[in-house]
């Protein structure tokens, strides 16, 4: 069990700054850095995987056999009541959910 | 005052039909319990008293009407992660801090459709990320056994409350060994079904391809008795196994008599605390001893690669499921910040802890672009190896035994390196990337806490699986043994 600062597999920070925009995470330095060191460790230990011979092998989605796309008859049923499914919503207009400004005007 | 909180589900439930007792008695005696107990154990994240008082009233008129079945009138604690509707759901998270569902999970829909009284909503790791129950945004539970210990995880909540008779059973999810590995630790039953044979809709989803609920309990029967009551095809979740589900009650005492049990070599040595190993040893040997067939050295090598393969196939799912914390339509919400994208950034900044951050960047990572193939395409591609390991053993013996966990319950604090927290998991996430059923059952006491042993089963051998854990247990006794508080 190797500890993660002393792992070989390196990670740069510009890449865990790339990883944390496409995963929509605002990241202190600090928790980049740490990030850095943590997910280096953790790759190491994936890097297991990479040893095992898969050639030809089919990947697997559902563990139990016999389970594929699963279509439903096409027959409307009641939705939940909307004052309910607003309720949580953390700013409302109406029936609408407020957000912030996706386009600078 | 009559002592019920340690009976098994189905004492109470006799109890209940022979006027023993309420499910107003048995309710108040639980949450007077919860209340003098809960600030040492800190195993609810929520107490619904109102509700479970209501919900006993009707159970007690079903009752006394000739009604209800075996679960009517007991209370229950659910993990946070299943959607109750009108009562908060967390999932141990700060970004679902208030967060009320407008529905229930359909496993909660089937519990209240059988009269279940529910106490209130279990403590977990957040987004049932972790191994201790330490990664709750709210507050670490205790070990029942040793209050300085972890109860395990991320099942922790569930886990302590049934052990510390806090609740009579409860709900945990187990997608990597979640449910398993807490009930190891705190010295109760803990089933992860087959991949598919209970829906989840309404359970907050991590990993989609390996998610599982299960029962918790302090009994096999019970197990039995809760997987009756929430086994089944669900048209709300189409991972759900369009099959009827078993009555699992039904050849539970029938014994393992020319049961052949295959011992897993490469579970017993390296990884495994050798007291632990000595545990599980022994109970081998009484399984011999009540007619099973022990087939020794088994070996399934590329199940060893089930955590790497775990460690990008969860994280993965886990970033894709979790993308829709956005602060948008309901949960935590960074409202301080006026532009819509930095919003999402700072909402999943402050709203998310550091291992959930941890395992989304994995994720993120693994599926970026270049790095699919080399990561989640190839983990999936060891997943099939993986299940052909199992289906060939299972062609040779019917159940597979290993430890569960690999030392028994650690101290709140102890472990900081996440790859040392993984391997927690070593003997249980094999089973979730195959999608076999198994069972942890106590098998002993190692310095005073509880372990226990996994059995493991082929697609759909649930009801193999509690035969044999039945008559072990019944057998060993270790049951009858609670925690001192």
């Amino acid at each position: 069990m190797s500890d993660a600062s002393t792992n070989p597999t390196s990670l740069t920070t510009e890449e865990v700054r790339r990883v944390a925009v496409l995963a929509r995470l605002g990241l202190s330095d600090e928790e980049v850095e740490r990030l850095r060191v943590e997910m280096a460790g953790l790759l190491g230990e994936v890097s297991a995987l990479q040893a095992v011979d898969t050639s030809g092998v089919e990947a697997t989605g559902h563990a139990v056999e016999g389970v594929h796309t699963v279509m439903r008859e096409d027959v409307p049923v009641p939705p939940l009541p909307v004052a309910d499914v607003l309720a949580n919503a953390p700013r409302r207009e109406g029936d609408y959910i407020r957000v912030q400004a996706v386009m600078e005007g | 005052m009559s002592e019920h909180h340690y009976q098994s589900v189905r004492e109470m439930a006799d109890a209940l039909r022979s006027g023993q007792t309420t499910s107003a008695a048995l309710t108040e005696e639980h949450l007077a319990r919860i209340e003098a107990l809960e600030p040492q154990v800190d195993a609810y994240l929520a107490v619904t008293a109102d509700g479970a008082r209501e919900q006993a009233a009707a159970a007690d008129a079903a009752l006394g009407a000739g009604k209800g079945g075996p679960l009517t009138g007991i209370p229950v604690q659910i993990k946070d992660n299943m959607a109750t509707r009108g009562v908060a759901t967390t999932c141990g998270s700060r970004m679902l801090e208030g967060f009320v569902p407008p529905y229930d999970a359909t496993v909660v829909a089937r519990l209240r459709e059988a009269g279940a009284v529910m106490l209130g909503k279990g403590n977990m790791d957040e987004f049932a990320m972790g191994s201790s129950t330490e990664t709750s945004a709210f507050k670490p539970t205790h070990n029942p056994w040793d209050l300085e210990r972890v109860p395990g995880g991320s099942s922790g909540g569930p886990a302590a409350a049934v052990a510390a008779g806090l609740a009579p059973y409860a709900l945990g999810s187990d997608t990597g060994g979640s449910i398993r590995q807490p009930a190891s630790c705190c010295g109760i039953v803990g089933l992860k079904p087959t991949y598919g044979l209970i829906s989840r809709y309404g359970l907050v989803a991590f990993g989609s391809s390996l998610d599982q609920i299960g029962p918790m309990t302090r009994t096999v029967e019970d197990a039995a008795l809760v997987l009756n009551a929430i086994a089944g095809h669900d048209p709300h979740d189409s991972t759900s196994l369009p099959r009827p589900a078993p009555d699992y009650t039904a050849g539970l005492k029938d014994g393992v008599k020319g049961m052949r049990i295959g011992v897993v070599a490469e579970y017993f040595g390296e990884g495994i605390a050798p007291a632990v190993a000595d545990a599980t040893r022994a109970a081998i040997e009484r399984f011999a001893a009540l007619g099973a067939e022990i087939v020794e050295g088994v070996s399934l090598p590329t199940s060893l690669t089930a955590l790497a393969a775990y460690y990008i196939i969860a994280p993965s799912e886990a970033s894709a499921n979790l993308a829709r914390y956005d602060g948008v339509k309901y949960g935590y919400s960074a409202q301080d910040v006026t532009d819509m994208v930095g919003a999402m950034a700072a909402t999943r900044d402050r709203g998310l802890g550091p291992e959930v951050k941890r395992r989304i960047m994995m994720g993120t990572y693994a599926l970026s672009a270049g790095y699919y193939d080399a990561y989640y395409k190839k983990a999936q591609q060891v997943r099939t190896l993986i299940r052909r390991e199992f289906e060939a053993a299972f062609g040779r013996v019917d159940l597979l035994v290993t430890p569960t966990a690999p030392t028994p319950a650690f101290r709140i604090g102890e472990v900081a390196d996440p790859v040392v927290m993984h391997a927690n998991d070593i003997c249980t996430v094999p089973v979730n990337i195959a999608g076999i059923p198994a069972i942890s059952v106590p098998c002993g006491f190692v310095d005073g806490l509880p372990v226990g042993l996994q059995l493991m089963g082929p697609h759909l051998s649930e009801a193999t699986l509690l035969r044999a854990a039945h008559a072990y247990e019944q057998s060993a006794g270790w049951f009858e043994r609670h925690p001192a508080l």
